[in-house]
């Protein structure tokens, strides 16, 4: 159809200039958001010390990273933190939202801001104020404090992402497994939750990412044993740039955007 | 007390929200075996009274009996009552297979006879080959019976349906009302209709419950309803209908004469007009108006009209009537080519009103 348009109307050189200039802006934005990063996976087989030069390929630096005593640790710690996490935040984020649909409260209005709040906080003010209350709370700094500190900004992205789901949901399948004589908890669990489980899901890896890369709260909020991977490779860069740090980003990179594609596929799946 | 003739017993049931009264002190009682409609506009409360039975509503006042147990305040997963629902609710994540044998699954049937159940079930309602597909790749209409195969298999006392064809085109809905009818027949069970198509209701039940403003305006068989309405509510929501205010000008030996708005003077049957009443609504239905190009003989009322509108509605030819007197009624005649020949608009012609075609409701307040 538009192709027979565009042959029976052909556009003026004005439009078609105009269409040009946008497309070099297109393909500018996009070098902008992903050239350092293409720069640092190249990088990263680089057989030079430094970032400028291009010597040779090699797989040295990948090589060097899986000896790498302090970041194979700190990347233990991060993975049993951000499951850990995720784990409480899937739990309290999906009864949160199912509890905030199904009943009706005063000020629950309210609530649903200050559950979002979290979201948009700054990090630090998030990070100061979690240590204090651990202080306050005389709980010493370790595994549990990182991980109650990343569940209290990973949840609302499990609830939000969950209350959208419900949202779309019939409220007749709740009554109809009533009906048929499941309990409320039955209908909750056999029904409402396979219902929901692409939403959860798709809350969970947000959740799980949030946490693997989270810097500033864990520095407030670590202790020495509990040190995350981020903390660990800002420590690194500080003394000095390490190709070993590229291969580390583009391992990262790579696993993000495995992590993104899959959960935009499963929220198509939902949307279905 | 109940009285065991009924399979639900509804006494006095009052339900509001805030301010609104959706259902005012309904009683009904519905036999076993009984294909009963709620028919009624939205907002009557139908919906209300059926989510009472099913136990998705509380009455504020009054109590409910099914199968002469007290249920008013059961829980909908304890009531041997089963729905189907306007939206069908089918389990999304669930083959068909795995929907209808939910409620078994719930009872804790075992396995072997929840698999001929379902077998049985899926036979009923013709859904052979489709067990294993999911909700989203089956129709309108096959969702309709996986819905009605799910509430029927742990056969129920009574089956709730909640307006469950009107999401179907116009002709499968022709074709399942024939198909419920005939399975409610088949099953012996109880059925509780709900919808606001009168035409359903006439089709499909044993007797019809109008409701209007949370209350049974009349209770009766499709044919009582339609020639015998019992108000003005009634005889306007049921069919098409001429109901017109009536002035009371004298009484005679057999019948009473009055004067319609616009003008027209009849005589109707004195015993039907209320004993001391001035004012009443006269009612008639438009198939009841005989329209001729000659006198009409035997017809105890008689005068004449010009048609004024002429509506083409292929078997039926509708039409607009004028009398002399300047009251305005409607009329339809059967679409035979030798009257529609010679009734055209403009025509004069001859009316007749039977008495037995009158009917007479209290006025309006």
């Amino acid at each position: 159809m538009s192709d027979l348009a565009a042959k029976r109307f052909p556009r003026p050189t004005g439009l078609r200039l105009l269409d040009w200039g946008l497309g070099a802006w297109t393909a500018l934005v996009f070098l902008f958001l992903y050239g350092p990063i293409a720069v640092l996976i190249g990088y990263s087989f680089n057989t030079s010390k430094l970032n400028v030069v291009w010597e040779a390929f090699t797989f040295r630096w990948y090589g060097e990273l899986m000896r790498n005593e302090p970041i194979l640790r700190t990347l233990g710690n991060s993975l049993v933190i951000a499951a850990a996490a995720t784990v409480l935040a899937v739990v309290i984020g999906t009864t949160g939202a199912w509890l905030l649909h199904r009943f009706r409260y005063r000020g629950a209005r309210a609530i649903q801001t200050l559950i979002c709040v979290p979201m948009i906080m700054p990090e630090i003010v998030m990070g100061v104020s979690l240590l204090i209350l651990f202080r306050v709370a005389s709980l010493e700094l370790g595994f549990a404090s990182v991980i109650l500190a990343h569940t209290t900004f990973c949840f609302p992205f499990v609830l939000v992402a969950v209350q959208a789901r419900l949202q779309g949901l019939d409220p007749a399948l709740e009554e109809a497994a009533l009906d048929l004589g499941a309990t409320p908890l039955r209908a909750f669990w056999l029904v409402i939750v396979p219902c929901l489980r692409p939403a959860v899901i798709s809350g969970a890896l947000m959740a799980f990412t949030l946490s693997m890369d989270e810097l500033i709260i864990s520095f407030f909020t670590v202790s020495p044993a509990s040190r995350t991977l981020p903390l660990q490779v800002f420590g690194m860069a500080k003394v000095g740039l390490n190709p070993m740090l590229n291969a580390l980003s583009a391992i990262f990179v790579v696993t993000t955007v495995a992590f993104v594609l899959f959960t935009e596929h499963l929220k198509r799946l939902a949307a279905r | 007390m109940s009285d065991p003739e009924f399979m639900i017993d509804v006494r006095a049931v009052t339900k509001r929200f805030g301010d609104f009264t959706a259902v005012n002190d309904i009683t009904l009682g519905v036999r076993a075996g009984e294909f009963i409609t709620l028919l009624g506009p939205s907002g009557c409360g139908k919906t209300t009274l059926l989510r009472m039975l099913s136990g998705f509503e509380t009455p504020d006042e009054g109590s409910i009996r099914i199968e002469g147990n007290d249920v008013t305040r059961l829980a909908p997963y304890r009531r041997n009552v089963n729905q189907v629902f306007q939206s069908y609710a089918l389990f999304p994540h669930l083959s068909v297979r795995d929907n209808i044998a939910f409620g078994l699954r719930m009872q804790k049937v075992g396995d072997e006879e929840t698999r001929r159940r379902v077998a049985e079930v899926v036979d009923l309602v013709a859904l052979g080959g489709f067990e294993d597909r999911m909700p989203h790749q089956l129709s309108g209409g096959q969702r309709q019976r996986v819905a009605l195969a799910r509430a029927i298999v742990p056969k129920p006392a009574v089956l709730l349906l909640d307006e469950p064809l009107s999401a179907l085109d116009a002709k499968l809905r022709r074709q399942m009302q024939v198909e419920l009818k005939r399975l409610q027949k088949r099953l012996g069970m109880t059925f509780v209709f709900v919808t606001h198509d009168q035409e359903e209701a006439l089709t499909m039940s044993d007797r019809v419950a109008v409701m209007n403003r949370g209350r049974v305006e009349q209770l009766g068989t499709a044919t009582e309803i339609y020639h015998r309405p019992a108000s003005g509510f009634v005889a306007d929501f049921i069919g098409e209908s001429n109901s017109l205010p009536a002035e009371l000008l004298a009484r005679e030996d057999a019948a009473v004469r009055v004067r319609l708005q616009g003008g027209l003077e009849l005589r109707v049957p004195r015993a039907a007009w209320p004993a001391d009443a001035t004012r009443a609504l006269v009612s008639v239905r438009p198939e009841k108006v005989c329209v001729s190009k000659r006198p009409i003989e035997g017809a105890e009322n008689g005068f004449q009209a010009v048609i004024a509108e002429e509506i083409f509605q292929g078997a039926l030819d509708h039409l607009v009537l004028r009398t002399d007197a300047g009251t305005v009624l409607s009329a339809v005649v059967a679409n035979e080519s030798a009257i529609m020949e010679a009734l055209h608009e403009g025509d004069r012609v001859w009316c007749g009103l039977h008495f037995d075609d009158l009917v007479i409701l209290p006025a309006l307040a």
